[in-house]
Parts: structure tokens; C-alpha cells; sequence
């Protein structure tokens, strides 16, 4: 048995078998096989082999391949890839150790070169590099393949990694996933997100839990506390056991709030919407008792096959989201990719600094082709269905003015060929940049709503990376800097009489529902596991109170002051939120 | 490293086993790795052996890529 402690991201208890994701750059792990594995495992090598030799032929080829000197170090990769007693020498490690082909691979040609790198003669002992390349050749086929198999996993598992990408996510069958353990992340990681949209427990920072759980050993994740148990013995399973009834048993009795509104005792309505990232999720909101999707990622569309997304894959999954929420309202917010993550653009070039690079409504509009399929696609299903439109990242008032303009001409083109669409379609953007939120009254008057995107507002008003844990004690929903963005965002909204939402993590932490509605938002977008919590908070507060709690944070100088004076009022309201 | 390719290349083109010993280690000619640890430095001696068929041809062959065109190097 072993405990690991990381960071709870999303609450919950999971028992189930691992699933371990290895990712390239991570150390291989040591994992032992069964005699009866033996053949597959002794063929895996081969295979890697055979594929790392027609990869590195395609690679000779390609033109930007003219260097001599790249061209001889390819030759003495392929020289390696094709001797016989280097392939016999992992093949009778595995044999002998009854272990894993990445394991093998790995020690095999460490050993290699190390023992390259123990020579005198600094030509040779430089030679090490070539060894680890080709190392790195062997794994990335074996891994390549055995990521594959995770988007057939076909019993309920435990995902386990050292990150996971969208991509990878993306491609999870969603029925099968039960919980996720990750090495690093934070509380807005992606893999937290999707966790919390899923309604799963997960885990992350653990540091190495990817090499020291074994592929099919039982895992146990406490997403209330933050610990993953490898291997527990009976008597921490049975403990467990009950555990987990006990979290069943609680969430039944916040779905009894179900077909309750979500009104404060003094009468005033929150709109509870839910953020979705699969079509699929728009059941959880329904089920949950959401009032429509407040935020509908469509990324996905963009990360799951490898080429381009067509009107009809976008048409489609709108079409699949709508009929399921009727005539409820969905917010589908175009594609919000970095450049780095659009898999099928061949021009892509590489930023020193993506977060502040090309990305999102800056893509699209240098990319009218792929924005204009997917606005085409938002057109079509709103002629049938309550749908707005949302553009993210907007960071001045000519992105948004241009975004319009785009959206006015795909609206000629539908006209054109009378294809119905609903011309009063409601245009809104995320409030998400500091340049956003101090001009939200010249934006307002351009656009129908607000959604406050905290996650990256904070990110981008702080200057801290989320995901970065030796930083990640600077992010906070309750620095002074970022109150005072919200409370003008909110004030330049109410003024210009538009919607506002916010659609931040912040929206579905229990203390900061409290500081929200204070400052007047009415309106949240939540993952759709969380909606039962945070209604229960609603009805447990008054807004007189909550707009007392605003005032006083608001005039408070330090994070730490605002969030200790919040969570001491959010548990005297609701001592079992926490 | 691109010396032991050229040996391992030369070798290569023969049936014969062929061996080359430095001290005590012997490796097989055709296998870069083995050649590779052999670690062979400028002015070793290495002793080649090879049994087969061609194995006449493939002696000379590599002497004269190791002694007559030094792999090519000067």
C-alpha cells in the first residue's frame, strides 16, 4: 500500500484499476509482466523497432533533412535500429526480467550510454546523445501505441499520468474514466476542469504517482482530501467503501434540491448555468437542475481528429447540445486554441510566449476560413434553438468590432443562399483581459453580454501562470487587484444595461458565490457536477448580507485578508460546504 | 562513431562471422552496438577474425578500410 498527498482539484471517492499514461519526456517506469504477456511484449519491441526504422526513412526523405552531419547521425540511428543483437538484447531483458518493453528499451540503451559516457575520449564519450535519441526513437512507438489503447479503454479505470493534454481527454471514453491522478496541475489545470465538468474525482501534483502505480493495480482517489492510496490493504478498502457510499448518500440529498429555484431567502433568482466541454455533458446539466449552458468549449471539435473540423462536425454537435436543452439558452464560445494546439495547421511557428501569442479570437481572425465554418455552423442551429454567441479573449474594442463584422458577412452569405438563421442571435464576449475589464463601458455598447472568464483574468491581471506550483500561491480570486477589475466590470454591465455572467472557477467556490452575488452578479456558470453545492449555497444567503461581505472585501488590501474573511462567513452561513 | 558504421558496413557485406577483439573483449564486426563498446580509441589494436565462406575477401576488405584508407578520415 502506498498514500501519495496532492492537490484535491475535484471532490469525490474513486475505487477502480489504473490506467498509467506515460508521457514522453517522463522517466519509464519499471513495470513487471505476467509469463503469459511475454509474446505480446517480445512483438511490441519488434514492432517498435520496425516503426521507428519507416519513421526515420520518411524523415531521411523530407527535404529540410539536407545537413550532412544530421543526415550521418541518422544513419547511425538506423544502423542501431537495424542490429540484430541490440533487438536481442532488450528482447532477453524482458525475457529474463519479465518486465515491461519501455523498462527494457530504456536500461538497455542507458546502459549503452553510459557506458559511452564513462570513456575518456570525449568523442566518444559525447557520443551518449545519439544513444539517448535513439532511446527516445524506441519510446515514443511504444508509447504512441499504448496511448492509442486509452482510447479503448473498455472497463471503469483510474486514469493515471503525468499530465493530460486536451487531446488526450478529448479521446477518453467518458462512461469508462471513474477518476484522475496526475504527477503536476493545480486547481485550474486543465485536467482539473475537465475532472470537475465530469463530475469525477481527481487528484494532481502528486509528483511521480505516474511510476509508481502499475498498470491494472487498484487505486483509491480521495478527491475531498487530496490523497491517492496504490495497493490498499482490505481494511483501508473497506474503509473506503463506506466512505464512498457516505459521498453517494450526500449527493443524493443535493439532488432533492434539484427542482428547487435557486433564490435567496429574500427572494432574488441566481441563474445557475453549466460550462460544458462535450456535448454529452448537457445531460449533466439537465440532471443537475442547470438552467442552460452558460459556456459551451468547443475546442474539442478541434482536437479530436486530425484534420480540420467541417460545418457539418460543428452543426452536429451544436444540433446534439440544443435538442437536449430545447429552447433553453446555450452559449457556444468560438474556438479558443492557442496556435500551438490547432493540430492541422502545417504553418504554425513556434512562440517563445504562447500564453501571450497568437491564440483564440486573434487566430480566427487571421484564420477567416476556420472561424467562418464554425460561425457558419452557430448560424444554422440558431434558427432552431436559443443560442448566443460568445468570442473569447477579446483584449480591445476593434477585435470585437472585426469579430462582428465577420459574423454580419457569413450572415450575407446564409442570406444568399436562404439558409434560416435567427438575425437577432445574441452576441456576447469574455471578459477575460485586464485591457477588457478597464474598457468594458466602450465594450458594452457593442455587444449584448458579458461573461467574465476568471480563470484567465486573474491570470493575465496577476501575471502568474495557474498551472506553475512554484508560483501558484499568487493566483488568487480574492487579490485586490482582481475585486476591483470585477467590481468595475460589473458596474460597466449594469450601466449599459447588458447581461453579465461569470463562467471562472471562482463562480462555484462557495465563498466567492457569497462575494459575487454581493457585487451584483446574477447570474453563474459552473461545471454541472457543482450546480446542486452552489444552489444550496444560494438558498442559505441573503443578498443584504452578501452585499455587506462585498463591501467590506472590497476594502480590504490583501488576498489573504479577503479570503480568510470570506470562508470565516461562508462557514458560519454553511458549515457542511466545507 | 561513423568509423565503427563504415566497419560495421563493410562487415556486413559478407557471410562470414566476423569477429574483432580488443584485449580480452571480443564483439560481432556486424553489430554497431558491440563495435560501439568496444570503444576502440586512435592507435588501438584490434584484432579482426572471420570464418566463413568469404572470409578471405572480407579480411581484406576491411584492411583496407582500416589500414589502407584509414576510414577515410585523413
Amino acid at each position: 500500500m502506498e498514500i501519495k498527498k496532492g492537490i484535491a482539484v475535484s471532490p469525490g471517492i474513486a475505487i477502480a484499476k489504473a490506467m498509467v499514461i506515460n508521457s514522453q519526456d517522463y522517466r519509464i517506469p519499471r513495470r513487471a509482466i505476467l509469463p503469459s504477456q511475454l509474446d505480446v511484449e517480445l512483438k511490441r519491441v519488434r514492432n517498435a523497432f520496425a516503426s521507428a526504422i519507416s519513421e526515420l526513412k520518411e524523415l531521411e526523405k523530407s527535404k529540410s533533412i539536407s545537413e550532412s552531419n544530421i543526415k550521418d547521425i541518422f544513419a547511425v540511428h538506423m544502423r542501431f535500429l537495424r542490429d540484430r543483437s541490440l533487438r536481442k538484447k532488450i528482447c532477453d531483458l524482458v525475457k529474463k526480467d519479465l518486465i515491461v518493453a519501455e523498462y527494457a528499451v530504456s536500461v538497455t540503451l542507458r546502459e549503452i550510454a553510459s557506458h559511452f559516457a564513462s570513456i575518456k575520449d570525449a568523442y566518444i564519450s559525447e557520443r551518449a546523445t545519439d544513444i539517448y535519441d535513439i532511446e527516445k526513437r524506441l519510446l515514443k512507438q511504444l508509447i504512441d501505441s499504448s496511448n492509442q489503447d486509452v482510447e479503448h479503454i473498455t472497463e471503469e479505470c483510474i486514469v493515471v499520468a503525468n499530465d493530460l493534454s486536451p487531446t488526450q481527454t478529448a479521446s477518453f471514453d467518458r462512461r469508462f474514466v471513474k477518476g484522475f491522478a496526475t504527477n503536476t496541475g493545480g486547481r485550474t489545470s486543465h485536467t482539473a476542469i475537465v475532472a470537475r465538468s465530469l463530475g469525477i474525482p481527481a487528484v494532481v501534483a502528486l509528483e511521480d504517482v505516474s511510476s509508481v502505480t502499475d498498470v491494472g493495480a487498484t487505486v483509491i482517489i480521495d478527491g475531498n482530501r487530496g490523497v491517492v492510496i496504490i495497493n490498499p490493504d482490505e481494511e483501508t478498502l473497506a474503509q473506503y467503501e463506506i466512505y464512498y457510499e457516505d459521498f453517494a448518500r450526500l449527493e443524493h440529498e443535493l439532488d432533492s434540491l434539484r427542482e428547487l429555484p435557486a433564490k435567496t431567502r429574500d427572494g432574488v433568482e441566481i441563474s445557475l448555468l453549466g460550462n460544458i466541454e462535450f456535448p454529452e455533458e448537457a445531460d449533466i446539466i439537465l440532471d443537475k437542475g442547470g438552467y442552460g449552458v452558460g459556456l459551451y468549449r468547443t475546442e474539442f471539435l478541434y482536437l479530436q481528429s486530425k484534420s480540420e473540423p467541417s460545418e457539418e462536425d460543428h452543426y452536429e454537435a451544436y444540433l446534439k447540445v440544443v435538442e437536449k436543452l430545447k429552447s433553453k439558452p446555450v452559449i457556444i464560445r468560438t474556438m479558443d486554441l492557442g496556435a500551438d494546439k490547432v493540430v492541422h495547421d502545417n504553418h504554425f511557428q513556434v512562440e517563445d510566449n504562447p500564453v501571450l501569442g497568437l491564440r483564440s479570437i486573434r487566430y480566427c481572425l487571421q484564420h477567416m476560413l476556420l472561424f467562418k465554418t464554425q460561425l457558419r455552423a452557430i448560424l444554422r442551429v440558431s434558427a432552431i434553438s436559443n443560442v448566443k454567441i460568445m468570442f473569447p479573449l477579446i483584449s480591445n474594442l476593434q477585435e470585437l468590432l472585426q469579430a462582428k463584422m465577420i459574423l454580419r458577412d457569413v450572415m450575407e452569405d446564409l442570406d444568399e443562399y436562404s439558409v434560416p438563421y435567427n438575425p437577432d442571435i445574441e452576441i456576447g464576449i469574455m471578459v477575460e483581459t485586464p485591457s477588457a475589464a478597464l474598457t468594458a463601458s466602450m465594450l458594452a455598447r457593442e455587444c449584448d453580454f458579458f461573461s467574465i472568464g476568471t480563470n484567465d483574468l486573474i491570470q493575465y491581471t496577476l501575471a502568474v501562470d495557474r498551472a506553475n506550483e512554484r508560483v501558484a500561491t499568487l493566483y488568487s480570486a480574492n487579490d485586490p487587484a482582481v475585486l476591483r477589475l470585477l467590481r468595475n466590470i460589473v458596474y460597466d454591465a449594469s450601466k449599459a444595461k447588458i447581461a453579465l455572467s461569470v463562467c471562472g472557477e471562482m463562480a462555484s467556490e462557495p465563498e466567492n458565490v457569497l462575494l459575487l452575488i454581493g457585487m451584483g452578479v446574477r447570474t453563474l456558470s459552473i461545471a454541472p457536477a457543482m450546480i446542486p453545492e452552489v444552489k444550496k449555497v444560494i438558498r442559505s444567503v441573503t443578498v443584504q448580507h452578501c452585499n455587506n461581505l462585498a463591501r467590506q472585501a472590497l476594502s480590504m488590501n490583501s488576498k489573504r485578508q479577503v479570503s480568510n474573511f470570506l470562508r470565516d462567513a461562508a462557514i458560519k452561513i454553511l458549515p457542511e460546504a466545507f | 562513431m561513423r568509423p565503427a558504421m563504415l566497419f560495421v558496413d563493410v562487415a556486413s557485406r559478407f557471410r562470414s562471422d566476423i569477429k574483432v577483439s580488443n584485449g580480452d573483449t571480443e564483439v560481432d564486426g556486424k553489430s554497431i552496438m558491440q563495435m560501439t563498446m568496444l570503444a576502440a580509441t586512435v592507435g588501438a589494436k584490434l584484432k579482426i577474425t572471420a570464418d566463413g565462406v568469404d572470409a578471405e575477401e572480407a579480411l581484406e576488405a576491411l584492411r583496407e578500410l582500416v589500414e589502407v584508407r584509414q576510414f577515410d578520415e585523413s
